[in-house]
């Protein structure tokens, strides 16, 4: 009588869970690695471009000129690391990575500022790290641009008190993230970058291991169908990383203040297909590879920099080249990360982000059915061979 | 010497034994190079944005112009009614929102404070927080031109307005080009994850075979056994290094300002770390899968808190303290300072000291180690 291909996932289910069992601290590490790194990032990470370290050359050495400075220490963007006599200095201050900005401000300037020259100041910054150099920048212009309009304001209202005021004022508001908290807005990238690289190293080895140590042959002359064995290896393993992904989340809950706005039951739709899409990814991979050596390497270079920098975690995916961004489709952290956004930060409906779901589910899809495809042609080979022999 | 060499030559069998190490170890780092060269960019331009003018008037028209023709924005919508906006930033169609409320161009013209309220979405707060500060700046300027105006419509008052003018030079990398920061660091990310993975599994997968056990009852001499060993990884690193330079030179135009030679000098004097560190895990594993995840408990840290794209000083005091034992963090500098500011020996001897010191203590722990182990 012939079995059907499902009644075999589960002996190879118990099996794996056996097997996972008796090494305990891949074990632990597979639950918490994730939670430990999220810990640790989400405290230590910051998007926040402050205490830019800046060197002041103060040529000028007047009241005025003291008073500019001074602008520039009680804002939090700039730390003020040390006041040079000499522009010399700051060469060398710089490409030691001592400071990132300097303001010179030129002799004469208090002067040309009371005889209303509009005088100019330099402002040198380091322009290696673009973002922050830019963001530099653009500090410097806001506070040098406030501090004319206060002068300029300050000699009107000398001449004819009760002049003009200030005529315009920006009401910023920040919605989802009022306070424009990095944590909140890491959280959810952090989840992301973490569970996929965790997710596919814990398959990674799956099927290469059984490959390396020789038991795979065994598979191959057994009537195990490779879709049996993959839904077999793969259900521990989400089982596993199910209870991982609810550590992190409860964590980015406890730690970082990140609730769940939205809907619980989306989230875990949206959790299991990502964990599917993970988890195959590793699987895909252990199936093509010979050893674990490089199962492992081709695992940590297709999830490190590509889920860090493709997901849109840091760098924004509209920013791309078009090319590029037909590749974020590849990554399935981008969807993973712009619907637990939506769900958790702003906690809007189904109608939001279903796209991504869908996008979701069709990358679990193929990555499954090429893991199948993959397994059944080494198997066949491995029939082929065995029948040779 | 022939002891090592055939060790070497052993190394390299088996690392052919998978077909598909060679292409990963070759051709992968440059992919990678290519891939995140044009990815990683940081420079925050044609910010999708709705605008909803209630005012209508020519002054909110202008106003709304200066945002428009800033190129920092692009105006996805034009809305009449408040609530309408919700809808763009829930679906993420649009992560601005500038407001004009009804009256501004009344209130301007009258002299009395006018407002207009700028909304960003914050769950993207990075790109949210350079929004607003483009758009703060741009306000200004318009602030700036109406003093101008009324100034003017003063008579002047016999005084002339003031402004301070940032004169903007900036170093090293003028265009403020992201892709000049990251690629040099995507060099150290390779370096690493090939060099740590490759050498820690390499060595626990003899232990899990058991041949390690035929190694020892050799006349082989631990030291020569893990020069061996450790040799191929070296090599594998310097092929590296001189692909993913070439790239950065000639596919992306990334000047190598300074000493090609310290560069590589300084690369062995990190590999020194990075294999020592792969050495390590691997006398604290027993199969290839604890090496893994212990080697990703290592990397992973290194990775995000290397300043290869969070900086460092934004960090609490105590992970700063932490990074000063990660050693990425001083090839960082060390890499970025040859590139693209022609930095040399002067400037950098403290970094090479740390790398070179970090080096020197986490190997020599770990071959002690791995010592103990064999006997």
């Amino acid at each position: 009588m012939r079995t059907l291909p499902i009644a075999f996932v589960r002996p190879v289910m118990r099996k794996e869970f056996r097997q996972i069992r008796r090494d305990s601290r891949s074990l632990i590490f597979m639950i918490f690695l994730p939670a430990f790194l999220l810990i640790m990032f989400g405290f230590a990470l910051n998007f926040d471009v402050k205490h830019i370290p800046l060197a002041v050359v103060d040529q000028d050495g007047s009241r005025t000129s003291r008073d500019l400075i001074e602008k520039f220490r009680t804002t939090e963007y700039f730390d003020i690391r040390s006041v040079l006599d000499r522009t010399g200095e700051v060469d060398g201050l710089m490409a030691r990575d001592k400071i990132r900005a300097a303001l010179i401000i030129p002799e004469r300037f208090s002067e040309d500022l009371l005889a209303e020259r509009s005088p100019s100041v330099q402002f040198l910054i380091d322009g290696a790290n673009a973002m922050s150099g830019t963001t530099a920048a653009g500090y410097a212009a806001s506070i040098l641009l406030s501090y004319s309009q206060r002068v300029t304001l300050e000699a009107m209202a000398r001449r004819r008190p009760g002049g003009p005021m200030l005529p315009l004022k920006t009401e910023v508001r920040v919605w989802y993230n009022p306070e424009l908290r990095s944590a909140k807005f890491l959280v959810p990238g952090l989840m992301a970058f973490i569970l996929m690289v965790t997710l596919t190293t814990s398959t990674a080895f799956s099927i290469v291991r059984e490959k390396e140590r020789g038991t795979m042959e065994q598979i191959y002359v057994s009537p195990l169908r490779p879709t049996a064995l993959i839904i077999g290896k793969m259900i521990p393993y989400i089982l596993i990383s199910l209870a991982s992904a609810h550590i992190v989340l409860a964590l980015g809950w406890v730690l970082f203040g990140v609730a769940v706005k939205g809907s619980y039951f989306l989230l875990l739709l949206t959790i299991v297909l990502f964990l599917i899409s993970g988890l195959g990814q590793g699987i895909l991979i252990s199936s093509i590879t010979r050893t674990q050596q490089v199962a492992f390497l081709i695992c940590v270079l297709t999830t490190i920099l590509p889920t860090f920098i493709l997901s849109g975690f840091v760098f924004p995916v509209r920013n791309m080249p078009r090319v590029i961004q037909a590749i974020t489709y590849l990554i399935p952290a981008k969807y993973f990360l712009v619907a637990l956004r939506a769900i958790i930060l702003k906690g809007v409906g189904f109608a939001a982000f279903w796209d991504q779901i869908l996008f979701l589910a069709g990358f679990a899809i193929v990555i499954l059915l090429l893991s199948v495809a993959s397994i059944r042609r080494s198997t066949e080979g491995g029939r082929r061979r065995g029948r040779a022999r | 010497m022939k002891v090592i060499l055939s060790i070497l030559w052993k190394e390299f069998l088996q690392l052919r034994r998978d077909p598909r190490l060679f292409p990963v170890i070759f051709i992968s780092p440059i992919l990678q190079l290519i891939l995140l060269g044009y990815a990683a960019n940081l420079d925050v331009k044609n910010i999708p944005s709705v605008i909803c003018d209630l005012d209508r008037s020519t002054a909110s028209r202008g106003f709304l112009g200066d945002f428009v023709n800033s190129g920092y924005f692009s105006v996805e919508a034009r809305v009449d009614r408040m609530e309408e906006i919700d809808r763009y930033l829930d679906h993420g169609d649009a992560s601005m929102a500038f407001v004009i409320p009804r009256g501004f161009g009344d209130s301007l013209a009258g002299g009395k404070e006018a407002s207009v309220m700028l909304i960003a979405d914050g769950s993207e707060s990075q790109s949210a927080s350079i929004g607003v500060n483009y758009a703060t700046l741009i306000a200004a300027n318009y602030t700036q031109k109406i003093i101008f105006e009324s100034f003017k419509r003063a008579g002047g008052l016999g005084l002339k307005p003031v402004l301070v003018k940032p004169e903007l030079r900036v170093w090293y990398n003028p265009e403020l080009k992201s892709r000049n920061f990251m690629v040099p660091g995507v060099l150290g990310l390779i370096l690493m994850i090939m060099t740590t993975t490759l050498a820690s599994l390499g060595i626990v997968r003899e232990k899990e075979s058991g041949t390690m056990e035929q190694l020892i009852v050799t006349p082989i001499r631990p030291y020569q056994l893990i020069i061996g060993k450790l040799l191929p990884f070296v090599l594998i690193g310097l092929v590296d290094t001189t692909f993913v330079i070439s790239v950065a030179r000639g596919w992306f135009g990334i000047p190598v300002r300074g000493s090609i030679a310290l560069l590589f000098a300084l690369c062995l004097a990190f590999m020194l770390n990075t294999l020592g560190i792969g050495l390590f895990v691997s006398t604290i594993s027993r199969t290839q899968q604890q090496a893994m995840l212990t080697s990703l408990f290592f990397i992973m840290p290194q990775i995000v808190l290397s300043g290869f794209v969070f900086p460092i000083e934004n960090m609490p005091k105590f992970f700063q303290y932490l990074t000063t034992v990660i050693p990425i963090r001083y090839f960082f500098v060390i890499i970025r300072g040859i590139m693209l500011k022609g930095a040399g020996w002067p400037e950098l001897w403290n970094q090479a000291a740390a790398l070179m010191g970090l080096g020197t203590v986490i190997l020599t722990l770990s071959v002690a180690r791995f010592h103990k182990k064999l006997d």
